[in-house]
């Protein structure tokens, strides 16, 4: 089979970064696969938060989600890898509007890997998971020759259901919605710069990594009813792609209004002084929900009603105009746009 | 804890206030054109959307003030050339790493395996030095005055043996005086970087501003400051006034930064220089004098380079950078010059005009 080639010769640090390089990644990597749903679910070419296996007879289906996860440092500032692979695989089948009820584990560990510090991880892991009321129910391990990885990968896969009659997607947002975000973005992402070493940033900043059930738990009954059109959790990309790819795969306009966005100063500091896009930050425990315009209040209510999504807000509106493009209103008054984050953020030099 | 300038600074009542003023004076003018000659202005400028508050009859355009973009290939080339050794750390400022150069950027040959490190300044790279006395660690130095006294002072503070520079600063009045006497723009007034007056004083831009008889205004980065700059070359240009005033007062001393400028002295020497996209300008860089030779990567390494390529075919950032284009205006812009597959330097750096409008621009 003929094989589209990548820009580059090399994969680059970027290719992971949420940005537009990583869609190219992800479009080289899947271009040959032949069969990419089941039973007409939604599969591969959505390349929504997970997949859905709808069986005939029942009125629900299976959601299915796979992440990898890494994260420098292991442990930072809220929380270590093992929350974060928990929360990550989680929250990504309840933004498909699915109950979360099972996982499974893969571990692959650098020899000499400090047992220590496997215990710690493990332990988080495992107690994020009962918290969330997911079973672990299969799980591999490997360990790879010192050098051949960086301590320590997590894999895993998340498995939910949902009824078959809920359409939670990044396709589906509508004319007028509006777009609220469960809290504070950008947290993640600074906690982890500012912890990282050499830079010598204090803060009593803390990654926002979390799980997303309360919400899901508060949001049943809109769920149910299709009143929430889609939701999605900004993690590599932030907001910006969360937003672009939103508005790219419904072919919409979304007009952001920038004071409304809740940030942190903490966040803003570090983004300054760095030179980095506080919109392009990671989150891992937050969501951003497009909901019609007559339930966005009730369910704005319901939201700021949970311990995790106490500071949700609405920050925007979906529109017909400008198709496929962000605009912020800045915090000045201007408009610009709110591109498709590149690849990975780097600071700038002055 | 409170952001400094959000206060004011970001406020958008004052920027109302600034906006009134300035479309008050508008009224009784024809076009007037304004340049900056700062990546940061462009970026304030883009990401808060000041060309959209602005009257119609005010061209803000963007100078070659990107420190990566006017950076020649022939430059970069030399660290690829040197990051290719096996026994060499080659460090840099973040956004240097993507500049397409001759043949590859520093983030290929990082790809590629070679140990290219991004610092946050000179210190960072001299303690890489330190930890590994088994290499050669050769920082790649670019940005205008505002960089150089780090430079400067490591050198002078007798850093490792194995630790040496690539010295391709540039400086920005000889580009200012560049610009008005050759290109013909008829620009009404300059924003000038107010980093690089914090470092160098007014002087240098009294001169221009005198010679020239333009108005020139020392401004800050946040959006007011961006807007009380242009409010303020506006009444010189209906006063006809023609000075350099300073807009970022609480930074920027008329005198600039003395201890700074000694330290500039006494480690470099001004040189005619080459800007990628705009040619040899005289007094344009630096170089580092042949009493600090050991740190000169230059001097210290014998480095072939084959002839270097600093635009490429079809490729308009010369112009753009001189504020004779608009990116749109470039036939290849978001066309087959994305910041994914740049073609010029201007759409590499998150400073370059072209990167910027590409990002923020709206139409």
């Amino acid at each position: 089979m003929s094989m589209k080639k990548l820009s580059s010769s090399v994969v680059r640090l970027a290719h992971g970064a949420g940005g537009v390089m990583q869609e190219e990644l992800i479009q080289f990597i899947t271009q040959n696969i032949t069969f990419k749903n089941v039973n007409k679910g939604i599969g591969l070419e959505e390349l929504d938060d997970g997949a859905t296996i709808p069986l005939e007879d029942f009125e629900q289906e299976i959601v299915v989600t796979a992440d990898g996860h890494t994260v420098h440092p292991l442990f930072f500032p809220g929380g270590n890898l093992g929350i974060l692979s928990v929360c990550g695989t989680v929250n990504d089948l309840i933004m498909m509007g699915a109950r979360p009820i099972a996982m499974t584990s893969i571990i692959i560990l650098e020899e000499g890997f400090s047992i220590d510090e496997l215990e710690k991880i493990i332990n988080s892991f495992n107690f994020t998971a009962r918290e969330a009321g997911v079973a672990i129910i299969a799980g591999d391990t490997k360990v790879m020759p010192r050098g051949s990885l960086d301590k320590i990968i997590m894999a895993t896969t998340g498995i939910g259901l949902k009824e078959k009659h809920i359409t939670i997607l990044d396709n589906n947002l509508q004319k007028n919605d509006k777009i609220i975000v469960t809290g504070s973005i950008g947290d993640h992402q600074s906690a982890l710069i500012g912890s990282r070493e050499g830079l010598n940033i204090t803060s009593d900043l803390k990654s926002d990594v979390g799980l997303l059930l309360e919400i899901y738990n508060a949001l049943k009954e809109n769920i149910q009813n299709n009143q929430i059109h889609a939701m999605k959790d900004p993690t590599r990309g932030g907001i910006a792609g969360a937003l672009n790819d939103w508005a790219n795969k419904s072919e919409v306009g979304i007009l952001i209004d920038e004071d409304s966005i809740p940030i942190k100063k903490q966040v803003v500091a570090i983004s300054d002084m760095l030179g980095l896009d506080p919109y392009a930050m990671a989150c891992e425990g937050r969501a951003l929900l497009s909901v019609s315009e007559q339930m966005a209040e009730e369910v704005l209510e319901k939201i700021k009603s949970t311990e995790i999504g106490k500071e949700a807000t609405i920050i925007g509106t979906v529109s017909l105009e400008n198709p496929k493009r962000v605009l912020v209103k800045t915090s000045v008054g201007g408009t610009r746009f709110m591109d498709m984050p590149l690849g990975e953020a780097i600071p700038r030099i002055c | 804890m409170d952001i400094p300038g959000t206060k004011l600074l970001r406020n958008k009542d004052f920027t109302n206030q600034i906006i009134k003023n300035i479309k008050k004076i508008c009224q009784n003018l024809n076009r007037v054109k304004i340049m900056h000659v700062c990546g940061t202005h462009e970026h304030t400028i883009s990401k808060y959307g000041l060309r959209s508050l602005l009257p119609k009859n005010i061209e803000i355009l963007s100078g070659p003030g990107c420190p990566v973009c006017v950076c020649p290939a022939a430059d970069i080339d030399k660290a690829v050339e040197l990051g290719k050794r096996k026994d060499t750390i080659i460090t840099t400022f973040g956004d240097m790493i993507r500049v397409p150069a001759t043949n590859i950027s520093l983030a290929e040959l990082k790809a590629r395996g070679a140990d290219v490190r991004i610092v946050y300044g000179p210190h960072d790279a001299i303690k890489i030095a330190q930890d590994n006395p088994n290499k050669e660690v050769v920082f790649f130095a670019i940005g205008f005055e505002t960089t150089v006294p780090l430079i400067g002072y490591e050198i002078l503070n007798t850093p490792p043996s194995n630790f040496s520079v690539i010295c391709a600063h540039k400086l920005i009045p000889a580009a200012l005086e560049l610009l008005i006497s050759q290109s013909k723009l008829n620009i009404d007034g300059f924003i000038s970087p107010g980093h690089v007056a914090t470092i160098i004083g007014l002087q240098p831009f009294c001169l221009f501003s005198d010679a020239y008889r333009i108005p020139n205004v020392i401004a800050g980065f946040e959006p007011n400051d961006v807007l009380l700059a242009i409010l303020m070359i506006l009444r010189q240009k209906i006063e006809k006034k023609y000075e350099t005033l300073n807009e970022y007062t609480r930074v920027v001393k008329p005198e600039g930064n003395k201890k700074a400028q000694e330290i500039i002295n006494q480690v470099f020497k001004q040189v005619s220089s080459p800007w990628r996209g705009i040619g040899r300008i005289m007094d344009g860089g630096l170089a580092i004098k042949s009493e600090f030779a050991q740190y000169d990567a230059d001097q210290k390494f014998d480095i072939q380079l084959p002839k270097s390529q600093d635009i490429p075919p079809g490729c308009s950032c010369h112009l753009v950078m001189v504020g004779k284009l608009y990116p749109y205006e470039c036939k290849l812009f978001r066309k087959d010059c994305t910041p994914l597959n740049p073609i010029g330097p201007c759409m590499v750096s998150m400073e370059g005009t072209c990167q910027i409008y590409y990002k923020y621009y709206n139409p």
